[in-house]
């Protein structure tokens, strides 16, 4: 089933599937739904003209399917299928903005018709400051899939599966509060309620599992209150014509790691969230014709100082390197190479249990993106791969991308898995080659 | 004693009693097509036709703000309303002269600012038939210019300028410009490519006068190699409108305010 004994790498390459059994889902409960639907006939039910506010409605169309190379574990063929219509509400009227993202989609794997709320907020902006609560999307750091102090939900099985890529990030219910005064910016981030990063199906993607025979599996999420609430904190500036940024975060790893109730002959396997607090900075700017990116962070996993407990992962130091450049008319290049060293090297081989796999003390991974663009911009082929130069695996990305007129493109593309051990980041994933089409309608 | 005193009586005279030079001409046609007022503001329609008569269309507003002589540092904000696929996108660039731009774009579906690299010399400005530099202008420094002749262009006295790249960082041998005499606004331009064919022509279709600045509200490029054609009109231009130095931030990139943009 699950193989979270795996100590994490990069986010960006950790397969490790979620939540025991059931795949997370990131819905609509039914307290959000009240607000969602209170919202939603607020802004329907009074004509613009009513509260001279700004109203705007768009959206999509998507039709996505993503065929396995081989069956998948519970015998299917395809890694997703499904419909799906995205309604984009925007209100505005100064100095307040009501902002809602909502998807209806039918999944033809399990069957399911649903509607998902992917962002929904109010901003009120002000000269010096703003604030958005409600269900946002927020990115941070340099990286590109690989991310070190962008410390929110993601979906990795969006990734894997071959969806659009803006479906990699999951929204948070969150309140941010922007202050800009004159030396620097700010964004602090309150999050209330837990969420974490959501990982391969079982039942679509074949994963190693340490302990295939263990069948009783739970979850436990951190409960919401105020000792657990999670705190962000992103600065910024100009120096020097680099952009520079120094980041703080206080919460949870949102992978899942697994405590056994007892090594030698696990019965139960219980999931846990640890305690984590990130420092983080970076910079980024034009150098050598191209544009040069430096992150770092420093990952202190606080239930687990002294890096002996092996159901906690050790603290870790994050670095990370990429540079972009155009060669020639429309073709880009980017590189970037990721180092993640453990900490605590010696008590985590001491005390990690025989027969699990043992992490590197310092895992290493680079990635190229390539992208083409051609016939006026509107024909885009691109190649995405990630080689750990440690573990020896690696996964591609080729796509091809067409917009047929200013409303309609699709995509076609693969993912290919391989390399490495049976348990490593990529290696594990190699029987789930698959190829992707996105095709899309916007308004 | 009497030469020196008609010299510099003759120095005293006002500039224009003397042929003007090429490089001025340039100087202030770049002042005249890229730098007038404080500040800019238009919304831009880009009608790209091929040469089977398919059109795409990109739609956004643009906004400039000069920080100091024509010729000197720059500002761009855009925001996209047109294709679909980018609604809500913006893009904002730090020009300076004699070194490269920067450039950041802000994708609205993951709410990620980023910069971006490119170069301005051959890229195409979303897919149209200008490049970059068309749309933010070239450093005078980097063409050697010569006015070839003196002719009208319709009812326009024009100047003839031919402009030779001193390196070779474009895609074309050179370009000849019909500059008006009496706005500096360039009415036409070609560019030959490396075998001396005509490639590319741009031509001022519309001007109007706003706020007291002759401004080109209906221009085309047309590549004659493919066919292809790039047809742009500004509505809604305006000059001077107080565009504050913190519009140009990651923070109004990501929050576009609407009293810039509509």
């Amino acid at each position: 089933m699950n193989n979270p004994f795996y100590k994490g790498h990069c986010e960006a390459s950790a397969p490790s599937p979620a939540s025991c059994g059931e795949t997370r889902e990131f819905r609509l409960n039914p307290a959000w739904s009240r607000v969602y639907l209170l919202l939603l006939f607020f802004v329907l039910c009074f004509p613009p003209s009513i509260y001279a506010a700004d109203v705007s409605i768009h959206g999509f169309f998507q039709g996505n399917y993503s065929l396995g190379s081989r069956a998948n574990p519970d015998g299917g063929d395809f890694k997703w299928a499904e419909e799906r219509v995205q309604i984009r509400l925007d209100a505005s009227k100064e100095p307040f903005r009501l902002f809602l993202k909502t998807d209806a989609f039918y999944d033809h794997i399990d069957e399911k018709a649903q509607i998902e709320l992917r962002e929904g907020y109010i901003d009120h902006v002000e000269k010096k400051w703003d604030l958005r609560a409600g269900r946002q999307i927020i990115t941070w750091g340099l990286g590109d899939l690989i991310f070190i102090n962008d410390v929110f939900p993601k979906d990795y099985e969006a990734f894997f599966s071959g969806r659009p890529l803006e479906y990699m990030k999951k929204g948070v219910d969150a309140v941010k509060l922007g202050a800009y005064p004159e030396f620097a910016a700010f964004e602090f981030i309150v999050i209330p309620i837990f969420e974490p990063n959501n990982y391969t199906n079982e039942k679509r993607f074949y994963m190693f599992d340490p302990m295939p025979g263990v069948t009783n599996r739970g979850e436990k999420d951190p409960p919401s209150n105020l000792e657990n609430t999670e705190f962000a904190l992103r600065a910024y500036r100009d120096i020097a014509g680099f952009d520079a940024a120094i980041y703080l975060y206080r919460g949870f790893y949102r992978k899942p790691y697994m405590i056994p109730d007892d090594i030698n002959s696990t019965t139960k396997i219980t999931y846990h969230y640890p305690k984590l607090s990130v420092y983080g900075a970076s910079l980024q700017g034009r150098a050598l014709d191209g544009v040069l990116s430096l992150e770092a962070g420093y990952y202190d996993s606080r239930q687990d100082s002294s890096g002996t407990d092996y159901t906690v992962p050790n603290s870790q130091t994050k670095f990370l390197i990429g540079y972009q450049r155009q060669l020639w008319e429309d073709f880009t290049i980017g590189l970037q190479f990721y180092n993640e060293y453990m900490h605590d090297y010696s008590g985590y081989k001491k005390n990690q249990p025989s027969g699990l796999p043992k992490d590197k003390k310092l895992y290493q991974l680079a990635t190229v993106r390539l992208t083409q663009m051609l016939m006026h911009q509107t024909l885009k082929l691109s190649l995405f791969s990630f080689y750990s130069t440690s573990d020896g695996d690696y996964m591609l990305n080729p796509e091809i991308k067409y917009n047929f007129s200013d409303h309609i493109w699709a995509a076609i593309g693969a993912n290919v898995f391989g390399g490495g051990e049976k348990w490593s980041q990529f290696g594990q994933l190699d029987k789930n080659d698959n190829i992707y089409l996105q095709a899309r309608y916007e308004f | 004693m009497y030469r020196y005193l008609i010299v510099l009586l003759v120095m005293l005279l006002p500039f224009e009693v003397f042929a003007i030079n090429a490089e001025d001409v340039m100087k202030k046609s770049q002042a005249a097509f890229l730098y007038q007022g404080k500040d800019f503001k238009a919304r831009v329609i880009m009608k790209l036709i091929s040469k089977g008569g398919q059109e795409r269309t990109r739609e956004l507003t643009m906004l400039r703000k000069n920080f100091g002589e024509a010729g000197g540092a720059q500002k761009f904000f855009m925001y996209f309303f047109q294709p679909a696929d980018v609604k809500d996108m913006t893009f904002m660039v730090y020009k300076y002269p004699a070194k490269d731009d920067d450039r950041w774009l802000f994708i609205p579906a993951i709410n990620m600012v980023r910069r971006i690299a490119a170069q301005d010399k051959t890229s195409s400005f979303v897919g149209s038939d200008f490049t970059y530099e068309d749309v933010s202008g070239r450093d005078i420094q980097d063409d050697t210019h010569a006015i070839l002749k003196e002719e009208k262009l319709g009812a326009r006295d024009c100047y003839v300028v031919k402009s030779t790249p001193k390196k070779g960082d474009v895609d074309y041998a050179h370009k000849l410009s019909w500059v008006d005499k009496g706005n500096f606004l360039p009415l036409k331009e070609e560019y030959y490519d490396k075998k001396g064919e005509l490639s590319r022509v741009f031509t001022a279709d519309e001007i109007k006068i706003i706020k007291g600045f002759p401004t080109i509200t209906k221009r085309m490029m047309k590549n004659l190699l493919s066919g292809h054609r790039t047809e742009v009109t500004y509505s809604k231009a305006d000059y001077n409108i107080g565009i504050e130095d913190s519009l140009f931030s990651e923070r109004y990139l990501k929050q576009p305010p609407k009293k810039w943009i509509e």
